[in-house]
């Protein structure tokens, strides 16, 4: 639920602003009246940066990741950040972000929920062609959607091919867990790349799979660990907005833990084995950056391990020196470029071949981005 | 590989998920069965129980104590029974509006009070573990019983021999059966309904302490995900019975086991149909149970949405 809204239609709210203008001037002088001057004289004075998050700031996961951007952005010279939390991912979002453009007078916004692109950004960025939309994760695509909007995104699908090598040299049982929210390509990528590092170290291992059907929905996913931790998975990762619950009923049955979105050892110091985090604030910085220069952002932006998009967490105490030598040796593989996850020959679980022998998709590829099946190895189906 | 349960796993799953998760639920619709028995309706329960979680689980991180914590929350929700029951005791006043008041005002209060307490973390609940027994991790697991889980039991039954044989239950069931009979009788109704309120507040308070402080175990913003409203709409499912509450939290406990219980065991195809099983058996069950020639049966007279 967002902390508050304001009005959407712009007749009403000029005339309250002016009005605001009027009693502020006469009542308490030009110091009130400053902070109800409509927004083109107020941009003059700097960058007004936006930032949207579907849940709480400080949730041990995704919007965390995000908010610690954000504040990496706060911290630069001429800018001014506006930020709200909770926000639905539906005419909420619109509202919210009508209001940080008429009230606040951002003009580069971050909506960062994957939801708030298509139809929020796409109905508001044509009515707002000087403000910037900046959307993560969702697909740009030339010509198709308005050129003020664009998408960012970053190769974290290596961050759980790594959280899967550190797997597969922990794990007894070979059997290993993946708690998931939505069967969106996205999703998909992460859990086929957990376990094609995992298989990297034993191609024995299988991977059990538990969509939850929402993002952040903290009973089921704890029911959702507590079931793979049941069917013998020993190896428990996730892809929910918070991983908290996650990390914490996982570590509780005994069971180690592969982290995403942001660090969460501290959660489970002994059994956290290593995580797949973003590095929102490099991105950040250098998109406010740019446009602080004057610089157009390219819509359509992309960067892993090798740009600094996204990082992994340091080793936990759990993972072995065999497997410490094979993570670092992966990454920095992955690091020099080349490196492919989906390489043939590989068949999906339902038994399609998804790439031939020989073929390789790079983290590049666009076709990674419309994953829609699950490999052979991971147990469980995408709808 | 050993300690493999196959298909067996389910309905273990199943028992385990009604143990772990009823908890909340059962101490929310007993509570709003208690209120409801004496005529009220408080619809603000979600926002209560969400207001438990905060308050038991920054009590639990500020005093190192977890059953402290369950006192807290008991006593806020306690308070914000009596504030709706206080503001209903006034004419013209609809407690459902005022309920869904309390809702969004208690969910707000513990967002606004409960930021400082999401990233600490707090000493859980401690768990009795029933399943000593067996050799197998899984039933172990499952049967990992937490006491307050015993007390909500025993509190159903104590509610449902109080309602049924004593005094108080009595006087209690007379101001939700009819005003009017209980004013002859002497009885001051809104008093008893403002009592009834803050005990009915209470309960759910402890409902939201379990949650923070057991299963799921933290605290965040998304952590009742409208259980409270479900639990609510429960006791119109239980037919107002503490010992049905009983069940029927179980029988949504165990329900919502049974989606990820399912997938786990390899019958993934159409697990958003899983989910909604609690949901199309409460309905079920309404429909077969209903008819149109008369009210709903143990339905308090003193309940009306038109009030």
């Amino acid at each position: 639920m967002p902390l508050f809204q304001t009005g959407s239609t712009p007749g009403p709210r000029c005339t309250l602003s002016r009005r605001d203008l009027l009693r502020g001037t006469a009542a308490l002088g030009g110091a009130a009246a400053l902070s109800a001057l409509p927004r083109p004289l107020r941009a003059q004075g700097g960058l007004t940066v936006g930032f949207l998050y579907v849940g709480p700031r400080d949730d041990f996961g995704y919007n965390q990741s995000h908010a610690i951007g954000a504040a990496a952005v706060k911290a630069m010279e001429g800018v001014t950040v506006v930020e709200e939390e909770n926000v639905p991912e539906t005419n909420d979002v619109q509202q919210s972000m009508e209001s940080m453009i008429n009230l606040d007078g951002a003009t580069l916004l971050f909506p960062t929920s994957f939801g708030y692109f298509d139809p929020h950004i796409l109905t508001l960025a044509p009515r707002y062609p000087d403000v910037r939309f900046e959307h993560c994760g969702g697909l740009w695509t030339e010509g198709k959607h308005p050129a003020n909007a664009g998408s960012y995104f970053g190769y974290i699908g290596m961050g759980q091919f790594l959280n899967g090598v550190a797997a597969g040299h922990v794990t007894k049982s070979r059997k290993i867990g993946f708690v998931a929210a939505k069967p969106i390509p996205q999703v998909l990528l992460n859990i086929n790349s957990f376990l094609l590092g995992a298989r990297s170290v034993d191609p024995a291992i299988t991977c059990q799979v538990i969509f939850t059907g929402e993002w952040s929905l903290a009973v089921k996913e704890a029911e959702a660990t507590h079931a793979l931790v049941d069917a013998g998975c020993d190896v428990i990762t996730c892809h929910v907005d918070g991983p908290k619950v996650v990390v914490e009923v996982a570590a509780g049955r005994g069971a180690f833990v592969g982290g995403y979105h942001a660090d969460q050892s501290s959660l489970a110091p002994r059994q956290y084995l290593t995580g797949a985090e973003w590095n929102w604030a490099k991105v950040y910085t250098d998109m406010v950056t740019a446009t602080l220069n004057g610089q157009p952002i390219p819509n359509f932006v992309r960067g892993g391990l090798a740009e600094g998009f996204i990082k992994m967490s340091p080793l936990g105490p759990a993972v072995p020196d065999a497997g410490r030598a094979q993570f670092e040796a992966v990454k920095a593989d992955i690091e020099k470029g080349g490196f492919s996850v989906i390489k043939g020959p590989l068949k999906d679980n339902q038994g399609n071949l998804v790439a031939t022998e020989g073929q390789a998709f790079l983290e590049t590829d666009p076709v990674l981005e419309g994953m829609g099946y699950l490999v052979e190895g991971v147990i469980g189906a995408t709808s | 590989m050993e300690n493999d349960l196959g298909l067996w796993a389910v309905p273990l799953a199943v028992v385990g998920g009604a143990i772990r998760v009823s908890t909340p639920i059962l101490f929310v619709s007993l509570g709003e069965t208690l209120t409801e028995r004496s005529g009220r309706i408080n619809l603000g329960l979600e926002g209560t129980l969400v207001l438990g979680a905060m308050t038991g689980y920054a009590t639990a991180v500020l005093t190192g104590s977890p059953w402290a914590g369950v006192a807290v929350a008991a006593l806020a929700g306690a308070l914000f029974g009596l504030l709706h029951g206080l503001i209903c005791s006034m004419g013209r006043v609809n407690d459902i509006a005022v309920g869904i008041a309390m809702m969004l005002l208690g969910t707000g209060l513990a967002f606004y009070f409960g930021k400082p307490y999401i990233q600490p973390a707090a000493p859980d609940l401690p768990a009795i573990p029933l399943g000593g027994w067996s050799s197998l991790p899984q039933v172990r697991s499952a049967l990992n019983v937490n006491a307050l889980f015993l007390i909500g039991i025993a509190a159903a039954l104590a509610l449902a021999w109080a309602l049924r044989s004593t005094r108080p239950g009595l006087i209690l069931r007379v101001v939700g059966d009819s005003t009017d009979a209980a004013r002859a009788m002497g009885l001051n109704p809104a008093l008893i309904r403002t009592g009834a309120t803050a005990l009915g507040g209470a309960f759910a308070g402890i409902g939201g302490a379990y949650l923070s402080l057991y299963y799921p175990g933290s605290w965040n913003e998304g952590i009742s995900s409208g259980q409270g409203l479900m639990a609510v709409a429960l006791v119109i499912f239980a037919r107002w019975s503490p010992i049905n509450c009983l069940w029927a939290a179980l029988l949504f406990g165990g329900a919502g086991a049974l989606g990820p219980a399912l997938q786990s065991v390899g019958v993934t195809q159409g697990y958003y149909l899983f989910y909604a099983a609690p949901y199309v058996l409460t309905l079920g069950v309404l429909i077969a149970t209903s008819s149109p020639s008369r009210a709903l049966a143990g339905a308090p007279g003193e309940l009306s949405i038109t009030k």
